[in-house]
């Protein structure tokens, strides 16, 4: 029995422990993103039909009044929250020429859901757009028992690309 | 006055007058330096004021920064105070039974609140409150029941510890039972019956996942106290949960749980519970007792698979004597969402449980329609035939939500 205990505390003390589940910094997620020439940060200002739109996809008003981005070329990354079941889940997400690059979780506070933010799960986002009606134009499958993990990553992902198509012109996403 | 000579004089003359008369009006090298000297001052008064506009414009550059700032922290909250470390949710259903041979019903199955609290970044609460059957007291039909009341500790990434009442980890419904969950309006027999759903206990527990999609949880709480020969309810799994007031705690239970999600859309899992005594009391005829529990979940596009097969082992001279010592039951549950909105299911089950009306197979087709994502409205028809052959069919009607 002794000996049980020792090996069990030896394994609890094994490890890092992070804080609040904080996987990537948004600061080294945008150092990672664009090799460390990170561009001056700008600013979309969520009103008129950015607010109605950004509401539409999200299903509730974005609690924010702007966002920022950081664009360089064709490429746009964007740090942006939602609430999956009952904490925010930060996320970093790249778009280039009006697809997803990368999508990753940066800061996932949420009791259950865990698996959305491992590769296994965000590594079904590159390569998706999003159709005129604003949905993602190819499926993502669920994680059973995270549903609200999910559909807060979906909808994240939905709002990325819109904010993207709203900074960039079509000539930008040419070249 | 034609005469040159005359007007070159005049001219002579009066050039020499003009002249005189600038040079009389030219300052003076110290009053062109009182004019330098002025003329400066205003220079740098100039200056001085261009620097105070620009200074006053970056100060209201900042002052408006500070203030978009101020109202983005006030919208997506700060996280630091008690309001912000504090969530509520809940979820709710209610049924209508039209069930053959017997009075149609209407009741408010469940009305649940969550509460949860951060105290710090690592260490959480989370309680869910449980109103049964919309009247709860003597003589009514329902119950108020805490089902979770947790402190969960981060100890590293990927591991948690937690103590308190808490559900445990075995079954597909057991701890994800919101009603936009899951089809049919009743929640499976199978689940109900032999798990039994919803199952909490008090106790504590570990709970450790991977980044390859695979997690495991083990947990030691109260066991079942289930009555034996001579109860009001013998052998009957469902009726022995202690629900973790003044439990019963002369013998522990111990639930492992190994799960694999590493592909999105499909879920694997195994669970095994041993409980020391499933009456808690020894010499009875009922002593220990293994539950083996097994389940796949997958969802490709429209198209779901529910599948879960559960079975109870008991040991003791009565439980055997009396055929209660297996029970076992079984069901398989294809989808398909024709949209967003809209998803047909049916189910077929088969239980053997212990009591006459546990022991049967069903048929059950239906559908939810989502009006919103976490508000369902379902429909189902069940055809159920006993092995007493007392069979009946149902159709039910439910509202649920969940926030």
């Amino acid at each position: 029995m002794t000996r049980l205990f020792t090996l069990l505390l030896l394994f609890l003390s094994a490890g890092p422990t992070p804080a609040g589940g904080t996987y990537q910094s948004p600061e080294d997620f945008l150092d990672e993103v664009f090799a460390g020439a990170v561009p001056a940060a700008q600013v979309l200002w969520l009103k008129d039909d950015v607010r109605e739109t950004s509401t539409a996809i999200m299903g509730h008003r974005y609690p924010a009044i702007r966002v920022r981005y950081w664009l360089a070329g064709t490429r746009s990354a964007w740090i942006l929250e939602e609430i999956g079941k009952e904490q925010p889940i930060t996320t970093g997400i790249v778009i280039n020429n009006h697809g997803i690059e990368r999508l990753r979780v940066l800061v996932f506070r949420e009791s259950r859901g865990w698996e959305v933010k491992h590769p296994f799960f965000t590594d079904q986002f590159p390569g998706l757009g999003i159709t005129p009606a604003y949905e993602l134009d190819g499926p993502v499958d669920g994680v059973s028992g995270a549903t609200l993990s999910v559909r807060a990553l979906k909808k994240l992902a939905r709002l990325a690309l819109y904010f993207h198509s709203q900074v960039i012109t079509d000539h930008d996403a040419t070249q | 006055m034609n005469n040159p000579i005359v007007h070159s004089v005049l001219l002579a003359a009066s050039m020499t007058l003009a002249s005189a008369t600038t040079a009389a009006q030219q300052p003076t090298p110290e009053q062109m330096w009182e004019i330098i000297q002025s003329q400066q001052k205003e220079i740098e008064a100039l200056k001085r004021g261009q620097q105070d506009t620009a200074k006053q414009a970056a100060d209201a550059d900042e002052k408006a920064e500070a203030a978009v700032v101020a109202v983005e922290e006030t919208s997506t909250g700060s996280r630091g105070n008690w309001a912000d470390r504090t969530t509520i949710g809940g979820y709710g259903e209610l049924h209508y039974n039209n069930i053959e041979g017997a009075d149609d019903e209407i009741d408010l199955h469940r009305f649940v609140l969550f509460f949860g609290h951060e105290f710090t970044d690592d260490i959480r609460f989370f309680s869910e409150f449980e109103i049964e059957h919309d009247v709860a007291g003597e003589g009514q039909p329902g119950e108020i029941e805490v089902e979770q009341a947790y402190v969960e500790f981060d100890i590293r990434d990927g591991l948690q510890a937690k103590g308190g009442v808490f559900l445990l980890p075995v079954g597909i419904l057991n701890e994800t039972h919101e009603p936009d969950t899951f089809y049919g309006v009743e929640r499976n027999d199978v689940e109900n019956i032999i798990i039994p759903a919803t199952w909490w206990a008090g106790g504590a527990a570990l709970t450790g996942q991977h980044a390859n999609g695979v997690s495991w949880d083990l947990a030691i709480h109260e066991g079942l106290k289930m009555d034996s020969a001579g109860g009001s309810n013998p052998f009957r799994v469902r009726s022995g949960r202690q629900k973790t007031g003044e439990a019963k705690a002369n013998d522990f239970a111990v639930t492992g749980r190994l799960r694999y999600t590493g592909i999105p859309g499909l879920e694997l899992a195994a669970s095994l519970q041993y409980q020391a005594d499933a009456s808690q009391t020894s010499g009875d005829g009922l002593d220990k007792g293994v539950l083996y529990e097994t389940h796949a979940v997958y969802q490709k596009g429209p198209l779901g698979l529910r599948a879960l097969y559960a079975e109870w082992d008991f040991e003791g001279t009565t439980v055997t004597s009396m055929g209660a010592d297996e029970q076992k039951g079984w069901y398989i549950e294809p989808s398909f969402k024709v949209h967003d909105k809209l998803g047909l299911y049916t189910r077929y089950q088969d239980l053997e449980g212990f009591r006459p009306e546990d022991q049967f197979d069903q048929w059950e087709v239906g559908l939810n329609f989502w009006p919103h994502k976490q508000v369902v409205i379902k429909a189902d028809y069940r055809d159920r035939e006993l092995d007493n052959n007392t069979d009946f069919s149902a159709f039910d009607l439910g509202i649920g939500y969940q926030f």
